[in-house]
């Protein structure tokens, strides 16, 4: 009894020490550059966001915004390693250290930024909740949805969200509830109910999935609640926050400056000086992220800007850019400046 | 009930009906009387038209191939036929999940390694060390062709496997490991001493009354939160143990089963012979009691097979994941029949070859029971 007693104070001692050195490792990035990749936690699969193609390479753009954090601490976009979080896991994987980044379309909001021990750092997407018609319903609005059945998922902020809009608008609807999103689906293709209610992203990949019956149905304009979705990382590690939330805004500015990947090599001597501090040619940027100074390079040259993602992961599923056009094009996309 | 269909079987055919023995049967079986012409024909008749529909969606209104991944043909059939297309185009996919597309075939050799593990251990002449040797090279070469980093294999993290190979480790494992703890489990709880009894019935109740799913939140959710920070263990490994640990505990109570079916004659008689408690347990008790339990053990086995599907709520991409995952593509949206009809093929192989192994055993094994 004496050996096991004496064995489980060691043992407690040597798990305690073992934390402290954990924590001493202090900030993430050094972790992360120790270890030779960046671990990103995504969506186990949602299509434009994160999901794996039949080759079983990960796309989308959350895949994109950790693909440019590789490559600005690394110069190389391919050192990421995913892991599928399912909703109910992605905070605990972020919290217990398991993965580095959070980018699994995750909607920004106070209660998840401040009591859950994370910080969210941009938005990479912003979303909300919206309706889809049928066309033969001959509606042009949400405001004429008084007395209309809406399918709905169970258990998430929409449900809530359309109770909310419909009182507050004075209006009568009856919902159709149901749990799984493909019979949720179901159920409003095959009629029985007026409207479906999701993310405009949900719902346009729903509606473009409809091949050539898509333009039987009709996403209404009105947006009936905000859902930024963005990258998070763990609390009160600002270097490790201060690369992802640049990384995001390279990208952004990049494609306000017109840089692409495929003409940030003729345009690397463009005397457009905030074009030199972009690609690194003038100032310290990126020693002052603790990083090369060709980390904004690597970013555009490797994933592209912010535009390019968005063709190549969220145009397939049939989503205009809408809001998230640049401010200069009336969108609401906007970078502070890399300066 | 089966005396009285056996006197109708015996009765000559009523009638001066005669003809080949199959037209015989079937007036005897199908045909007897009015109303039970009735019931054969119109239960003919859906078989019939049940079977049409079948044949016709799954072959003759099926899309094979479509190219560039343009689903739009197989949109046009709008259900009336099956688009195997999406098995064509995803097949590697489903099978292997993320690993990587250019090593494809290091897990199809693991699959193959599995499948050989497997038929060797059925060889009867192989039940002895010699078993032993050849599972562990088998399970060694398994590890080194998933992680590779050695023999110029390019190395292949963990997060990156998937598909068929998941689920077959999964289940492997789980089995291998969770059938000697049921049965020190099922000892315990017949055990004379009552702090290991103790610790066995409350360990068996705890997780035969919790649901795997929630062992395995427990595991991918909480249990990270108990570690100390930088120190993860990785997420299959933990889903791993919770299979096994879950199992064990219905093993053990399948194990309990025939232990307590065997006479209490035969205990003291070992007891007699003076042979201690292990070579009384080893010897005399559980090669009788595990032969009592083989139908439902394999029942078991089959089912803990089927549960490691289970992995995907905590986002392991294991054969169901995978097959889910693939109709995430807007291109392959809706056609998720298709998926879940391949790999349901892939479950029915393995478990009908397990249940009817386990049936062969079962004759082999009451041999001596029946001379």
């Amino acid at each position: 009894m004496k050996h096991l007693g004496r064995i489980a104070a060691t043992a407690a001692i040597a798990l305690g020490a073992l934390a402290g050195t954990a924590q001493a490792q202090q900030s993430t990035v050094d972790a992360v550059k120790a270890k030779g990749f960046v671990q990103c936690g995504v969506n186990t699969g949602l299509a434009g966001f994160s999901a794996p193609d039949s080759q079983g390479v990960w796309k989308g753009l959350d895949v994109d915004m950790c693909r440019g954090v590789a490559a600005a601490v690394f110069g190389d976009a391919s050192k990421v390693r995913y892991t599928g979080l399912t909703a109910q896991q992605r905070f605990t994987a972020l919290q217990s250290g398991e993965v580095d980044i959070l980018a699994r379309n995750t909607t920004w909001t106070l209660q998840r930024d401040t009591s859950l021990g994370l910080d969210f750092v941009a938005v990479n997407f912003y979303d909300g909740q919206g309706f889809m018609v049928k066309n033969s319903l001959n509606v042009k609005s949400a405001k004429e949805l008084n007395g209309a059945t809406v399918c709905v998922q169970p258990g998430t902020t929409t449900e809530l969200n359309l109770a909310d809009y419909f009182r507050a608008n004075r209006m009568q609807f009856k919902p159709v509830v149901i749990e799984k999103m493909e019979e949720v689906v179901a159920a409003y293709l095959a009629g029985r109910c007026d409207a479906y209610t999701t993310d405009m992203s949900g719902l346009a990949s729903t509606r473009s999935a409809q091949g050539a019956n898509a333009s039987q149905h009709l996403i209404l304009p009105d947006v009936i609640s905000k859902e930024p979705l963005g990258p998070a990382v763990r609390h009160g590690d600002n270097k490790w926050a201060d690369i992802v939330r640049w990384t995001f805004n390279v990208m952004v500015e990049a494609e306000e400056m017109g840089l692409t990947s495929a003409n940030i090599d003729s345009k690397m001597n463009d005397p457009n000086p905030g074009i030199q501090r972009l690609v690194g040619k003038t100032g310290d940027m990126g020693k002052q992220l603790g990083l090369e100074n060709n980390w904004s390079y690597n970013i555009i040259k490797q994933v592209g800007n912010y535009g390019e993602s968005y063709e190549r992961n969220i145009k397939p599923i049939g989503l205009e850019r809408g809001v998230n056009e640049l401010w200069s094009k009336g969108g609401i996309m906007y970078a502070p400046p890399v300066r | 009930m089966s005396d009285a269909a056996a006197t109708l079987k015996s009765l000559p055919p009523s009638g001066g009906f005669s003809g080949s023995p199959f037209a015989l049967w079937a007036k005897a079986n199908l045909f007897p009387n009015w109303w039970s012409t009735v019931v054969t024909l119109v239960l003919a008749y859906l078989i019939l038209k049940f079977g049409f529909g079948v044949l016709s969606w799954a072959f003759f209104n099926a899309v094979w191939t479509v190219e560039n991944q343009d689903t739009e043909v197989c949109r046009q059939l709008k259900g009336v036929g099956a688009c195997w297309a999406l098995i064509t185009e995803k097949y590697r996919f489903i099978l292997f999940g993320t690993y990587p597309f250019q090593q494809h075939w290091r897990p199809t050799l693991v699959i193959g390694i599995f499948l050989a593990l497997y038929g060797v251990s059925t060889v009867r002449s192989l039940w002895n060390y010699r078993l032993g040797v050849i599972w562990v090279a088998g399970l060694l070469s398994i590890g080194v062709l998933m992680w590779g980093g050695v023999f110029g294999l390019s190395y292949v993290e963990q997060e990156r496997w998937g598909g068929l190979p998941i689920t077959l480790m999964l289940a492997t494992f789980g089995i291998a490991l969770a059938f000697p703890l049921g049965i020190l489990l099922a000892l315990g709880r017949r055990s004379d001493m009552p702090a290991i009894k103790a610790i066995c019935v409350a360990y068996i109740e705890l997780i035969r009354g919790v649901p795997l799913i929630s062992l395995l939140f427990m595991a991918s959710v909480m249990l990270p939160l108990f570690l100390p920070e930088g120190l993860t263990i990785d997420k299959l490994l933990r889903a791993q143990v919770a299979i096994i640990l879950f199992a064990g505990a219905y093993l053990a109570e399948v194990i309990r089963g025939g232990l307590q079916a065997i006479p209490k004659g035969q205990y003291e008689a070992a007891d007699a012979l003076g042979l201690s408690y292990w070579k009384k347990t080893g010897f005399i008790i559980l090669p009788q009691a595990l032969k009592i339990v083989i139908p439902p053990l394999v029942n078991t086995f089959i089912g803990m097979f089927k549960d490691t599907s289970l992995v995907v709520i905590i986002g392991i991409y294991d054969l169901l994941g995978a097959a889910k995952i693939s109709t995430i593509e807007p291109a392959w949206r809706g056609f998720s029949v298709e998926a879940y009809v391949f790999v349901s093929i892939i479950y029915f192989v393995f478990c009908f070859a397990m249940s009817k192994y386990s049936q062969k055993v079962e004759v082999e094994l009451s041999r001596s029971h029946k001379r």
